[in-house]
């Protein structure tokens, strides 16, 4: 009789493989493509590969006068157009040393606000439907066009609008403005709570966001993890509090933090974060000065040379510019320092050792928008 | 810390840095070969405490290639600029700092992918944007494509 | 779109050139206007058009009632892919992959300027494919920056009543070709 030779056969659990979320997916927000290495369920490394819809805004920027660089911008991290289109006039206005109208400084807070509760209503209706929840994106959704219509009376444009210049507005503001952003935060102030009720108090949610993707503080700082994503880990980097600009020295704001670190405290900066943001509109919306919509700007503008640096804050982190001009009236070379680039890559780190429905709801909760990344 | 004390204390740790007048922050140029070491000991030091790297950034300046740090400091709310520069135009390489600060990795992988510049010990220096198999460095000055671009 | 225009049969007429027998266009009829009614797209959106597309589907502009029910995640249960977004030189061959893998019949609808002609990233740019019939044949185009949802709808319409000329004995002349 021959004899049997046994060779060892590795259990199912030992085993790695490698899948492909790949570009097309329809909870990577957009084209990210992660190479997950699994062991069963549970995530043992992660490879994000980006450049998908890179498109080269950098090497643009270098033939693009700075009113058209604006455009680009808006295009970049497309849910916080306005405060993008605000830090390229800031860097302008700054380095020209240019002094801008009161009413200007008030308008382009109100609309930056407006820009951020836009972000996070649209971020939590696509968080609840990655978890699961249709009936988020619907709601989330529904409430966002009510925004959509103020900036459309206003600036034109439902979406992209690139309404600010260097030097003040395109344009003034429509006369029904302060009615329908008045009546829009009665509204929403109601609408928020069903919010809470939807998901924030669910047990579901809170069974799978707890505990889950833990940041340290000291993660945070040293990937550079800014905004609501860096303060639900208790870090304080809000722009608006530590580098003020436009009117935010002079509006009383919480800067919200949470010590926690996991998921579920990244929800609730977000959605406490509308709440401040419907705040600090109340405070300015009754008090816009009259006066010019935009200081008088040459034709032309050339920004003397040297180098310029102008950080704001965005719905998802710091958003910095960093301009090295040589005189002319394009940029030698302008690098956005943009905050997504910097979430993503803690992406790996917090996520070892979970399971591969875990890595939605982290992907979620970081708030990444995919052409942020790439630009 | 006050920007005089800082600016003492730098020169002390590089007696070769140069201070770049007139900018918005406290800028120095360092030779390449001292970067990792300042870098470490300003982040250590408790009284700089260099803890946040917010932007890190290449340039093609026509004579040199450049690299620009950019440090902050979350406990002490003091901001400085190191640059380090080189004129190796085929094989530029400076160390890298992704032990000190982890958000290195992806911004050197980057500028390697814009301008060519290696990073020694970095973990995983390929390409981030663009294709393994792209010929060229875009944001370098001397860049032209003439099947890509379409020049206005 | 106007009804009268989208009712507008004789134009439609003088491109159809069956001249079958009156059984076959009744049964072409009815294939149409069940194929052309439910038009289910494939999630995919790479830029800001994406955003607009999900407003589409968002409840002020709801495109279920026009058939586009649920947006399918396989590519191969599709019936539409709605390329909203820039595609870049790294996207296009995972474009072309994802278009292989639908079964007929297929339709494409360029949404966005970016898809159209490369839009704004048409100059000084050296990663864009400038319009995304330089990969995939395209049937509807919808320009804009990004198109409003009326837009979308307008152009998945469109869609609709150039579905509505396809026959089934064309579908069956190729199927003897290959």
């Amino acid at each position: 009789m021959k004899e049997v030779i046994h060779t060892p056969v590795p259990s199912v659990e030992e085993e790695e493989y490698h899948i492909n979320m790949g570009p097309q997916h329809p909870s990577t927000h957009g084209v990210l493509r992660l190479v997950v290495s699994l062991q069963g369920e549970i995530v043992k490394s992660l490879k994000p590969h980006c450049g998908y819809i890179h498109r080269g805004m950098e090497k643009m920027c270098e033939k693009d006068t700075y009113p058209q660089i604006i455009h680009l911008t808006d295009r970049m991290d497309y849910l916080s157009m306005h405060i993008n289109n605000h830090a390229v006039c800031l860097l302008v206005e700054n380095a020209l040393q240019i002094e801008i109208p009161e009413r200007v400084k008030y308008i382009r807070t109100i609309m930056d606000e407006l820009c951020r509760i836009q972000s996070h209503q649209l971020w939590w209706a696509s968080f609840g439907m990655d978890l699961g929840g249709l009936t988020c994106f619907f709601y989330g959704l529904r409430d966002r066009e009510k925004i959509l219509d103020i900036w459309e009376e206003s600036t034109g444009a439902r979406f992209l609008q690139s309404y600010y210049t260097p030097g003040g507005l395109m344009w003034d503001i429509h006369p029904d403005f302060q009615k329908h952003t008045k009546e829009f935060i009665k509204y929403f102030r109601k609408k928020i709570r069903d919010y809470e009720k939807i998901l924030s108090g669910n047990v579901i949610f809170r069974e799978r966001s707890r505990n889950i993707g833990y940041m340290s503080k000291e993660d945070a700082i040293s990937y550079g993890v800014t905004g609501p994503s860096g303060r639900g880990s208790g870090w304080s980097c809000d722009i608006r509090k530590h580098h003020p600009y436009a009117l935010y020295d002079k509006v009383e704001f919480k800067e919200i933090l949470y010590p926690e670190g996991d998921t579920l405290a990244r929800y609730q900066v977000r959605m406490d974060e509308m709440y401040e943001s419907m705040h600090i509109i109340e405070q300015l919306i009754d008090n816009i000065p009259e006066g010019d919509y935009s200081a008088k700007m040459k034709a032309v503008i050339k920004l003397p040379a040297g180098e310029y640096y102008q950080r704001v804050e965005s719905a998802r982190g710091e958003l910095g510019l960093y301009c090295i001009s040589d005189g002319n009236k394009s940029p030698y070379r302008l690098k956005f320092r943009t905050p997504s680039f910097s979430n993503l890559s803690v992406l790996d780190h917090i996520s070892r050792d979970l399971k591969i429905a875990d890595l939605v709801a982290i992907g979620g909760s970081l708030d990444l928008v995919i052409p942020d990344i790439d630009r | 810390m006050d920007l005089e004390k800082l600016k003492e204390r730098v020169l002390t740790l590089v007696p070769e840095a140069e201070l770049e007048e007139n900018k918005q922050f406290l800028t120095f140029f360092i030779p390449a070969g001292k970067l990792h070491a300042t870098a470490m000991q300003l982040k250590e030091d408790e009284d700089t405490s260099f803890d946040y790297l917010f932007c890190l950034s290449g340039t093609d300046m026509g004579k040199y290639l450049m690299v620009v740090y950019h440090l902050e400091s979350t406990k002490l709310n003091h901001t400085l600029v190191l640059k380090v520069k080189t004129g190796d135009r085929e094989a530029p390489a400076f160390d890298t700092v992704c032990d000190i600060w982890r958000t290195a990795e992806f911004h050197e992988r980057e500028i390697y992918d814009m301008l060519g510049i290696r990073f020694t010990h970095h973990p995983d220096l390929r390409r981030i944007f663009l294709d393994e198999n792209w010929v060229g460095y875009p944001l370098r000055k001397d860049y032209t494509d003439e099947v890509n671009i379409v020049e206005l | 779109m106007k009804e009268k225009d989208f009712r507008d049969n004789e134009t439609l007429e003088t491109f159809k050139r069956t001249g079958e027998g009156i059984l076959l266009t009744t049964i072409d009829d009815i294939i149409d206007w069940g194929r052309s009614n439910s038009i289910w797209p494939l999630t995919f959106a790479t830029s800001c058009c994406g955003i607009e597309m999900m407003a589409t589907g968002a409840p002020r502009h709801d495109f279920a009632r026009f058939g586009i029910e649920v947006y399918r995640a396989s590519p191969r249960q599709a019936d539409v892919i709605v390329v909203a977004g820039t595609i870049v030189n790294k996207m296009a061959p995972v474009l072309k992959r994802l278009y292989d893998q639908m079964s007929e019949p297929k339709y494409v609808i360029a949404m966005g300027a970016c898809a159209v002609s490369g839009g704004p990233f048409y100059y000084n740019c050296y990663h864009v494919v400038r319009g995304v019939d330089h990969v995939i044949p395209v049937d509807v185009y919808i320009p804009g920056c990004p198109p409003r949802p009326e837009a979308l709808l307008y152009g998945v319409m469109q869609l609709q009543r150039k579905i509505k000329l396809a026959t089934i004995t064309e579908a069956v002349k190729i199927q003897k070709v290959k």
